[in-house]
């Protein structure tokens, strides 16, 4: 168990008994191949060869953690890292008797005396990247280490210095780390490839052996600064190979070290590859596909990917017959890879021996036996924003190569698929088992903790299925609405019983999919906000009401069932739990297809036929609006243009213009309402299934005006946007109004003007997701340690109390109805 | 504007010094010590236009269109 760990320097002391070797020699291996005694892959460093014990501890390979030596350096060197640290406290003591003389770094050229001892206070120069002045003369390290010597111990602590010294910044002693974390590579062709570090410090051990013969022989000091200032750059390059100022080590091949900094650094280091981003067990990754007819909480697994993964089962009595089974089955779905025996050996299961270990298991055996339907599985897909981004799904083993899902789930994972890879994790425990189960299946995340409804919900075609199904004028033959109910998982007389008539309505068959418990009433989306409501008479069908679970009067659409709108949905899961939402969104999902499947569901390009003698209309329309801004612009030329506050006349000109224009939408609109005929396309737009009211008139009447940046368009040439205009023109047609629509098709310059908002459209929604994603990330990182504590209090990570009442009104948006309280449905449903 | 009320503004929230012992209270309450609960600054306007000294705690009551009234506490503190 580690308690604590306290993160500070070693003493010279301290390296020297952690010590198991000292390093002096700069062969590694002698002419045998084998490790010489003092060199750097000295054997009491600890074992990298499997079979060997470690001569320190005794160990074999993977249980010696290794071992430190260390190498005596023969000068004292300035450990790179921390020059800032040594600048800073040089600033603030006397050079004389070592005292703390200042609290703010001695700047200006006034002389002054050191309070403690007199001397004259020195300034102190720093350059890098590791030389320090003194009064213009340069320190070495050994002169430096003197003056840090000299700081007594109770001033260290008005230097912000705790449990060290600082003469311990200047290195006389350096540990060599353990081979194991620097293990040599034998290649193919019997020849030994060492680690960088073993390099960097080879290079220190031959130049530490160098200075030491040098100085021993009386060489000119020259000579030994030359060598003392070449032991300080492999010093300061093996602890970092990146310092500016100083020329990288390289390999003979020319590659830079990688040397102790860069190897923690930046994306590929230690922390954020090998600690933050670790690889797991018990997973697998495949592209995604959809399966309308699993659950929503299924996924589907490749076979090859279920007899991958497996789950350990501990035998008991009860489950022996099961397990030999599988056994018996071996690599055959559903089988097992492995058995473990009480005495933690582990054995493969083959064909051939399939038999035998089915024989040997008693109670107490662990098997481990492929996926199988219904086990618990997590799924993910990255970028993992919110919490509904890792689910709990049940297994389905099928006999495809991808992962399938049900649409309904593709929301809250942001999936499609166009390719779209995703994750799956098998919980090993059955703690982790039930854990998954209880707080992460997909039933719990129906309803979103960002905005209080559902976000998993109907998509599409499920709602235009019931749009059509629960329409007034539906009514299917009694066979017809039976079978189409059976195709979805109902059992007659169970689940759904069919009133006695020929002929049911659309209403009637949806209805047996409402729980019985339900009652509501809310405006569809078809709602055109009559000025008095006529309820339960409404001419559009558009005012839905349930009662104990039968649908009276009202169309189902994507505010009935929807995702992020589905009253009907929501009510569900309130009042009838997760379990129940469930087994509703299934069906309703799955009823909609059939319908479709049933009745036919098809868009063509006639679907936006709109009739000549219209299109004629619209035409003279845009023709009219067309002179009105010419008149306009006339008027802006002959400065008569009614200019508006806080605009300049020709802003006040692009307003007008633009105020005419849209007009000549809300026309079609009006148009294209009443024109258009009765389609398919026309269903999915009214029911909210896909597509806008904004798509269907582009596409049949007129695109209208095109925009950038919410102005017309007016980037281009100079003076025009295209060369098809004269310069300077400011009629609608020159700066991006296209009159044609996409069916008749656009004309050269109204094309770009189309594909130019349409470059827009792309570029802001790359740009703005990049943005919002490091924003959410940044929230994220400073909320992640505030919680709600059991007196109702939010705290911080310190027990600091944030707020009093959690989100200031006690909602938990989870659980509520779009982030309010629904009085009138809470009435309806419990009283 | 000499004589300008923030009280009465109409976005301002009312602000009330608690006792001494409805502070003791208030401590006791939530079993902490003063330091964990939110702060404020003495130049903050309200804390001047109320005359709350550094040490008192400040009772805030928010309006809320959901569920009427939140109650916020804040303590003084020196810059």
């Amino acid at each position: 168990m580690i308690e604590n760990i306290k993160f500070g320097l070693l003493s010279p002391q301290m390296i020297k008994k952690m010590s198991a070797a000292e390093i002096t020699k700069t062969e590694i291996y002698d002419a045998d191949g084998f490790p010489v005694e003092g060199g750097l892959m000295d054997p009491k460093l600890g074992v990298i060869d499997p079979g060997l014990r470690c001569r320190t501890c005794g160990e074999r390979m993977g249980n010696c953690p290794g071992h430190f030596g260390h190498i005596e350096l023969v000068k004292p060197v300035v450990h790179i890292l921390y020059t800032k640290t040594i600048y800073n406290i040089l600033r603030v003591v006397c050079h004389d008797c070592g005292r703390v003389i200042s609290k703010k770094p001695l700047v200006g050229k006034s002389k002054r005396t050191c309070p403690y001892c007199g001397a004259e206070v020195k300034t102190v120069k720093f350059e890098k990247p590791y030389i320090y002045k003194l009064d213009g003369k340069t320190l070495n390290p050994q002169e430096l280490r003197e003056i840090l010597e000299k700081i007594p111990d109770e001033d260290l602590s008005k230097l912000g210095i705790k449990g060290g010294r600082p003469e311990w910044l200047v290195l006389t002693v350096l540990p060599v780390p353990p081979v194991t974390m620097r293990p040599s590579i034998t290649l193919e062709t019997g020849e030994r490839s060492e680690d960088d570090l073993t390099h960097k410090l080879v290079d220190i051990v031959r130049i530490n052996k160098l200075l030491n013969e040098n100085i021993l022989s009386g060489a000119p000091d020259f000579i030994i600064d030359d060598l003392w200032e070449l032991l300080q750059y492999h010093v300061a390059t093996y602890f970092d190979n990146e310092v500016s100022g100083l020329p990288q080590a390289r390999h003979r091949s020319g590659r830079p070290l990688k040397t102790l900094a860069q190897r923690l650094k930046t994306k590929e280091g230690r922390f954020r590859h090998n600690l933050t981003g670790k690889r797991v067990n018990f997973s697998a990754r495949t592209v995604i596909s959809p399966d309308p007819m699993i659950s929503i909480n299924e996924v589907g697994v490749p076979l090859m990917v279920a007899k991958e993964l497996t789950i350990p089962v501990m035998i008991r009595e009860e489950n022996l017959d099961e397990m030999r089974k599988l056994v018996l089955n071996a690599d055959r779905w559903p089988g097992a890879n492995y058995v473990i025996r009480p005495d933690g050996k582990r054995k493969k299961i083959t064909r051939e021996n399939a038999e035998e270990i089915a024989k040997e298991l008693s109670p107490g055996y662990i098997v481990e036996r492929h996926l199988q339907n219904g086990d618990i599985v997590l799924f993910n897909r990255q970028p993992s924003l919110h919490r509904m981004s890792i689910m709990a799904h049940r297994v389905r083993v099928t006999p495809w190569r991808t992962f399938t899902l049900n649409l309904c789930v593709c929301p809250p994972y942001n999936a499609d698929f166009d390719g779209d890879e995703m994750n799956l994790h098998v919980p090993q425990t059955i703690e982790a088992q039930a854990e998954a189960e209880i707080l992460m299946e997909v039933q719990h995340h129906i309803r979103s903790p960002r905005f209080g409804g559902p976000i998993i919900g109907c998509e599409q075609d499920h709602i235009s299925g019931c749009f059509l199904l629960t329409k007034k004028d539906t009514f299917l033959e009694r066979s017809k609405a039976f079978q189409i109910l059976c195709e979805i998982g109902m059992r007659p007389g169970i689940d759904f019983t069919l009133p006695k008539k020929n002929k049911i309505s659309g209403k009637d068959v949806f209805s047996m999919l409402i729980p019985k418990n339900i009652n509501t009433e809310f405006k569809a989306k078809a709602c055109r906000g009559c000025e008095k409501c006529r309820k339960e008479k409404c001419p559009y069908d558009a005012y839905v009401v349930v009662k104990n679970g039968k649908l009276v009067c009202g169309v189902i659409d994507s505010k009935a069932i929807g995702r992020e709108k589905g009253k009907l949905l929501s009510l569900v899961e309130k009042f009838c739990g997760t379990e129940e939402a469930h087994k509703f969104l299934d069906r309703v999902s799955q009823l909609g297809i059939r319908y479709l499947d049933h009745r036919g569901f098809t868009c063509g390009l006639d679907d936006y036929d709109i009739p000549e003698e219209n299109l004629q209309d619209i035409r003279k329309y845009i023709e009219k609006t067309k002179q009105r801004v010419n008149k306009l612009i006339e008027k802006y030329y002959a400065n008569e243009i009614e200019i508006l506050p806080g605009r300049t006349a020709k802003e006040s000109l692009e307003a007008h213009i633009l105020a005419e224009l849209k007009g000549v939408l809300s026309y079609a609109e009006k148009l294209v309402l009443e024109n258009l005929p009765k389609s398919d396309s026309l269903v999915m737009s009214q029911s909210g299934a896909r597509g806008s009211l904004v798509n269907l008139i582009q596409i049949s009447t007129c695109v209208g005006q095109e925009t950038l940046l919410g102005e017309r368009i007016h980037r281009g040439y100079r003076k025009r946007v295209l060369s098809h205009f004269n310069w300077n023109e400011l009629s609608p047609e020159a700066h991006g109004f296209v009159k044609s629509s996409y069916k008749s098709g656009l004309n050269v310059y109204e094309f770009f003007f189309d594909v130019m908002n349409g470059r827009e459209g792309l570029m802001d929604k790359s740009l703005r997701t990049k943005h919002s994603g490091y924003m959410e990330r940044r929230l994220m990182n400073a909320l992640q340690d505030l919680k709600v504590e059991y007196d109702f209090t939010v705290r911080d990570g310190r027990k600091v109390i944030v707020q009093f009442v959690p989100g200031e009104d006690g909602i938990d948006p989870a659980k509520s109805d779009w982030g309010e309280i629904d009085v009138e449905n809470i009435l309806l449903n419990t009283i | 504007m000499a004589g300008f009320n923030i009280l009465k503004h109409r976005l301002v929230p009312e602000h009330v010094i608690l006792s001494e012992e409805e502070k003791k209270k208030l401590l006791e309450k939530y079993n902490i010590d003063e330091k964990q609960l939110p702060k404020i600054l003495v130049r903050d306007p309200v804390v001047k236009a109320i005359g709350a000294k550094p040490g008192d705690v400040i009772k805030i009551i928010r309006k809320n269109e959901l569920v009427g009234e939140v109650v916020y506490y804040r303590l003084v503190v020196k810059e």
